[in-house]
């Protein structure tokens, strides 16, 4: 697939968190063709501290509209900056980037879609997708609190929610792994993007009840490119990057302890 | 249109600019944003006799206005390289120059050996100063007496153009230069990384996996430029020039202190286009300044 740099037009900026910032890119012409679970790497400007580019992943794409959505938390000065973005300004791009999310397997599957934080981002793509293919995604969303729950109109729209919190003040109290969705139904296959430590608790689940699964990573990275070999994840094939060999894994791939 | 054409012993490059070792992988990786031909020189990722995993992650971190890595020379080792890489990269219309490591003088010779066979390899780039890995590189690059132990073992088997990359991590690196010149270099290349650590304060521990790692982006331009400048007055083989470079600017800073050639590294991933508008950069500057060729500037410094 071709890669681009490409400075993008911000849209539309809207605050659906007081930690969260969603820009809605568009370009002149036709974006170009992007996989659900692929990111971009975005260029920071005009801060010495923010060297590197920032991989964030791609949170949906609107061919109508010619919009490429980035739903960015804000953790440090690049995030905080790239918050600072107003409709009109640039944003230049390396993109798209990595594997991506498995094409959908077979008609009518069944494909449970978990994830937590800013993790639920591009499941969102993911599943409108699976859904125009002829799967049956079903989204299972961790967060602390109701109120850090993102986007979740737009996930209804494409396919069941099943919502835990922390607190309780949404959907089951706990964590995704608690919820009773997973004792009372089975799937075809797991995709999960969230904390490790869920990450890693789904793998289990899925190595317990025999479900294929895939998880999506966010090592640090440079390059973006699998040039530099500075995001590098164990596998059973040696030291991979998640970059350009990921981001999403078969968790049979990974060396992980589940 | 000024003559960007210049010469590394041997070599000749179309223009002045190259990639640096790790961070252009095998170029092949960057054909979607330039066209690999119109670089001077891509010099691949450093490759070492037997394959090596690496270190472990965190292999990176972020610094003011640079990167820290201690990648620790993952590779695949020379014979998969000339197996399966060098087919692929062969017949890109440019200098293709390959990075080679090692942990013995013997080892290092052995793997030039094996890349000397290389028809469309016209040079190598031997690195005495990887500081990531904890036997070889950097060790022989800080001594006179193991760089010039490296550098003439490989001479032996190495016949075609025979660059030396050096560490800045030293007392006198004009020292180190004349010690690989005096051993049959035909050319040196520095800087390498600058050693440094970053500290986690939270958990009270290095960031990176081995606690120290090497460091480069604009950062370390000025330490660059004066090494440069020190070696290129002290020796009488071409200079290359890097450490730092962002753009065209940067890359006559090197000209001027004495490089024949300049590479791009860490720029590469913040912008990987950044070659070819270097490239281009420096004609214009040249044009603007009156000047015909790259070479009426290399060491033309008012000092």
């Amino acid at each position: 697939m071709k890669k681009f740099v490409k400075d993008l037009t911000v849209k539309a900026v809207e605050y659906p968190h007081e930690l969260y910032v969603l820009l809605k890119l568009t370009d002149t012409e036709p974006l170009p063709e992007c996989l659900p679970g692929q990111f971009v790497e975005v260029k920071v400007e005009g801060s010495p501290q923010t060297f590197l580019r920032r991989p964030i992943s791609i949170n949906f794409v609107d061919r109508e509209k010619n919009e490429l959505w980035l739903l960015i938390k804000k953790v440090g000065e690049g995030t905080h900056r790239l918050a600072e973005l107003k409709a009109g300004d640039c944003l230049n791009l390396v993109f798209p980037l990595g594997n991506g999310f498995s094409p959908v397997q077979k008609q009518g599957e069944k494909v449970l879609l978990v994830g937590g934080g800013v993790g639920v981002a591009p499941l969102l793509d993911y599943g409108k997708y699976l859904k125009e293919q002829g799967a049956q995604p079903v989204f299972l969303l961790g967060a602390r609190s109701q109120s850090d729950l993102l986007e979740q109109e737009l996930f209804k729209a494409i396919a069941p929610v099943y919502v835990t919190t922390e607190d309780g003040s949404e959907g089951e109290k706990g964590f995704v792994t608690q919820h009773s969705l997973l004792k009372n139904e089975t799937f075809d296959r797991i995709s999960v993007c969230g904390p490790k430590p869920m990450m890693v608790s789904v793998a289990r689940y899925a190595k317990a009840t025999g479900t294929p699964c895939e998880v999506s990573l966010e090592n640090m990275m440079a390059c973006g490119l699998g040039a530099c070999l500075c995001c590098v994840e164990k596998t059973v094939k040696g030291n991979v990057c998640v970059c350009k060999e990921g981001p999403v894994f078969d968790i049979d791939d990974l060396t992980w302890e589940v | 249109m000024a003559d960007l054409s210049t010469k590394i012993a041997g070599l000749t490059m179309k223009n002045p600019v190259m990639t640096a070792s790790g961070t252009f992988g095998y170029g092949v990786e960057f054909a979607d944003f330039v066209n690999l031909e119109d670089i001077g020189g891509i010099i691949v990722k450093g490759t070492t006799l037997h394959a090596r995993e690496g270190n472990d992650y965190p292999r990176m971190v972020e610094t003011a206005s640079g990167m820290l890595n201690c990648v620790g020379l993952q590779n695949k080792g020379v014979d998969y390289f000339c197996e399966h890489i060098y087919p692929e990269i062969k017949d890109i219309k440019t200098n293709m120059i390959v990075n080679v490591s090692g942990s013995s003088p013997e080892d290092y010779a052995e793997c030039a050996a094996r890349v000397n066979e290389l028809a469309h390899i016209p040079a190598i780039e031997l690195n005495i100063s990887c500081p990531n890995v904890k036997q070889g590189g950097m060790a022989f690059g800080v001594t006179t007496e193991g760089a010039a132990a490296v550098v003439k073992a490989v001479r032996e088997v190495y016949k075609k153009t025979l660059i030396v990359k050096l560490s800045p991590n030293v007392t006198s690196i004009a020292d180190i230069a004349l010690a690989v010149q005096d051993a049959g270099a035909d050319a040196v290349s520095l800087i390498n990384t600058l050693m440094g650590m970053v500290i986690d304060i939270e958990k009270r521990k290095p960031v990176l996996s081995i606690a120290t790692g090497g460091m480069s982006g604009p950062a370390v331009k000025p330490v660059a430029v004066r090494c440069v400048w020190q070696v290129a007055k002290a020796v009488n083989i071409p200079v290359v020039g890097l450490g730092g470079i962002m753009n065209a600017h940067d890359a006559i800073e090197f000209l001027l202190a004495g490089a024949s050639a300049i590479e791009i590294g860490t720029a590469n991933f913040v912008d990987p286009a950044v070659t070819v508008k270097v490239a281009n950069g420096i004609n214009e500057w040249l044009d603007q300044h009156g000047c015909k060729s790259v070479g009426e500037i290399v060491g033309q410094l008012n000092a």
